[in-house]
């Protein structure tokens, strides 16, 4: 019953683990030309080498620490602005709450791509920081159309109503109360996001609104090895099967960790 | 002095009336009932009262509690007045705890706030011995065991002896209870009236007790008021109302419970 979460920790763990282990060793530099131009996978290279010589595996491996930096630095920034946005909406005045309520439908209806598009027009170019920032701001409105609603639901309630009338103030019945009630489920919701803002990431850096080289993304591995994909398949094959590992494994954790959750509620009445 | 003067209040919807103008006054220690069907306006007219009606409903008329307006004041100042003079129990005992908080933290919160608002300091065994002092008051066994529990853990009837002690704890002198006990079986029901009873009089609380069940009612209240679509159409004390009721609304209300209960005594 607990397989999904397992099988999501593994290979989260496995990509986190590969993410921490370039930070102290690599098999090759980053730009260092280790090998022949397109060599096959061998013992030197285990992924094969790029039509410049760099080695795949060195690159995959960072690819692996930059996709875990924007997913967890993404999934923070939307879910820190997510919830405050949601929590706020909720508590506003009934017209507020509509603006409120009618903006973040608009920017989730908003690509995201374009909205990375405008976040590197307006900054000094394509940076981790751009594709963080976009892919964050885009995350949140979701979070908090969700966190509107689940905070909603929680203010019916008796408790919050009681709790009022015998003098605490918003601020405190948000921490004690609404907060921990809402958690669970924006956790989940996060955890979600987190493997879409993983995906994004690639596509950002696909069309080049990622990360710069030489600390090349797997989107931006992706996009290089396209016109060499025949002659050289691991170039594609490398860096494709990490994304899914990792998109993959997120999307078991959270369904793992919204089971989990689920099965705590039926207990609850 | 009264401890409560609600003069002409209206409660509505946008342009919708829903309370037209009710008005009755709460003197301290006294046990009012507010009666009527669903709908009547009585719900509305207790939390108007204390300022918590839901968002999109106004308030109007006047509303003084403790000489305080409660009417077109901004939350932020109602907020130190809440707790201090009144407090609420609700009818629905599953949503009248958070579900994901231990119950002795529930019950420490309004202890801790009412010590703060006297300024006491209130060491850890002193907030223990409060705790454990309310919950022998609402007649709670094992002390122990219920303030490490997590509501689902007790039962209904528990839970709204719960939240009748936290709702006393913090020291009102006014206690509305809507419907406190309409969710509960028959016997928890009989259990929970009398001990709100017993702790309204032993505290010297007034006490504004909602429902729509008159026996109960009855039980409890020197006095009612009988409310029918958003107006009040008959007050006074509760024996004179049950005997000799004067509108003809509160009539036919008197004449059912009593087909009711002849009924369950003589079946058929």
């Amino acid at each position: 019953m607990r397989r999904n979460l397992w099988i999501g920790a593994v290979l989260v763990g496995l990509n986190a683990a590969v993410a921490a282990l370039t930070l102290v060793w690599l098999p090759y530099g980053p730009t260092e030309m280790s090998g022949g131009r397109l060599s096959p996978p061998s013992w030197a290279h285990p992924a094969g080498t790029d039509r410049l010589g760099r080695d795949y595996l060195t690159q995959v491996m960072i690819g692996a620490r930059i996709a875990m930096t924007v997913g967890i630095g993404a999934a923070l920034l939307g879910g820190l602005i997510g919830t405050t946005l949601g929590v706020l909406a909720a508590f506003a005045r009934r017209g507020l709450d509509d603006a409120l309520a009618a903006t973040l439908d608009i920017l989730i209806a908003f690509p995201t791509l374009l909205l990375a598009m405008l976040v590197v027009a307006a900054s000094d170019g394509a940076s981790l920081w751009t594709a963080i920032l976009a892919i964050g701001l885009a995350m949140s409105a979701i979070i908090a159309r969700l966190v509107r609603i689940l905070t909603k639901r929680v203010l019916a309630q008796d408790y919050i109503t009681a709790a009022r009338c015998s003098g605490l103030g918003w601020g405190k019945i948000t921490i004690a109360h609404i907060l921990p009630n809402i958690l669970p489920t924006v956790m989940v919701a996060v955890a979600l996001q987190f493997g879409l803002a993983v995906i994004a990431e690639a596509s950002l850096s696909y069309l080049g609104l990622g990360t710069p080289p030489p600390n090349a993304s797997w989107g931006q591995l992706l996009q290089q090895a396209q016109s060499t994909v025949f002659r050289a398949p691991m170039g594609v094959i490398a860096p494709g099967l990490a994304l899914i590992s990792l998109v993959l494994g997120i999307n078991f954790l959270a369904d793992g960790l919204r089971d989990l959750m689920d099965a705590d509620e039926e207990i609850q009445p | 002095m009264s401890l409560l003067q609600v003069q002409d209040l209206t409660v509505s919807a946008g342009a919708r009336e829903l309370v037209h103008g009710v008005s009755f006054d709460l003197r301290p220690g006294e046990r009012l009932g507010l009666v009527g069907e669903s709908g009547s306006g009585k719900s509305l007219t207790a939390m108007a009262i204390v300022g918590l009606l839901a968002p999109g409903l106004t308030a109007g008329g006047s509303v003084l509690l403790d000489g305080q307006q409660m009417i077109g004041r901004p939350d932020r100042d109602l907020v130190r007045l809440r707790g201090a003079v009144a407090s609420v129990v609700f009818q629905d005992p599953r949503s009248a705890l958070d579900p994901l908080m231990r119950l002795g933290d529930q019950l420490a919160a309004p202890i801790r706030r009412r010590a703060v608002r006297e300024g006491r300091a209130l060491s850890s065994a002193q907030l223990r011995a409060e705790q454990i002092r309310w919950l022998d008051r609402v007649a709670i066994p094992e002390p122990d065991r219920i303030l490490r529990a997590w509501p689902h853990e007790v039962s209904g009837g528990q839970r709204q002896r719960i939240a009748i002690a936290m709702a006393l704890a913090c020291g009102p002198r006014l206690l509305i209870a809507d419907e406190p006990t309409t969710a509960l079986d028959v016997s928890s029901q009989a259990e929970v009236l009398d001990l709100l009873g017993g702790l309204v009089r032993d505290e010297g609380l007034s006490l504004l007790f909602i429902s729509h069940d008159l026996p109960v009612v009855a039980r409890i209240c020197d006095r009612v008021v009988v409310m029918r679509q958003g107006r009040a159409v008959e007050e006074g004390p509760t024996a004179r109302v049950f005997t000799d009721p004067q509108d003809p609304y509160s009539q036919g209300l008197v004449a059912a419970a009593r087909r009711l209960q002849s009924a369950l005594e003589n079946p058929a």
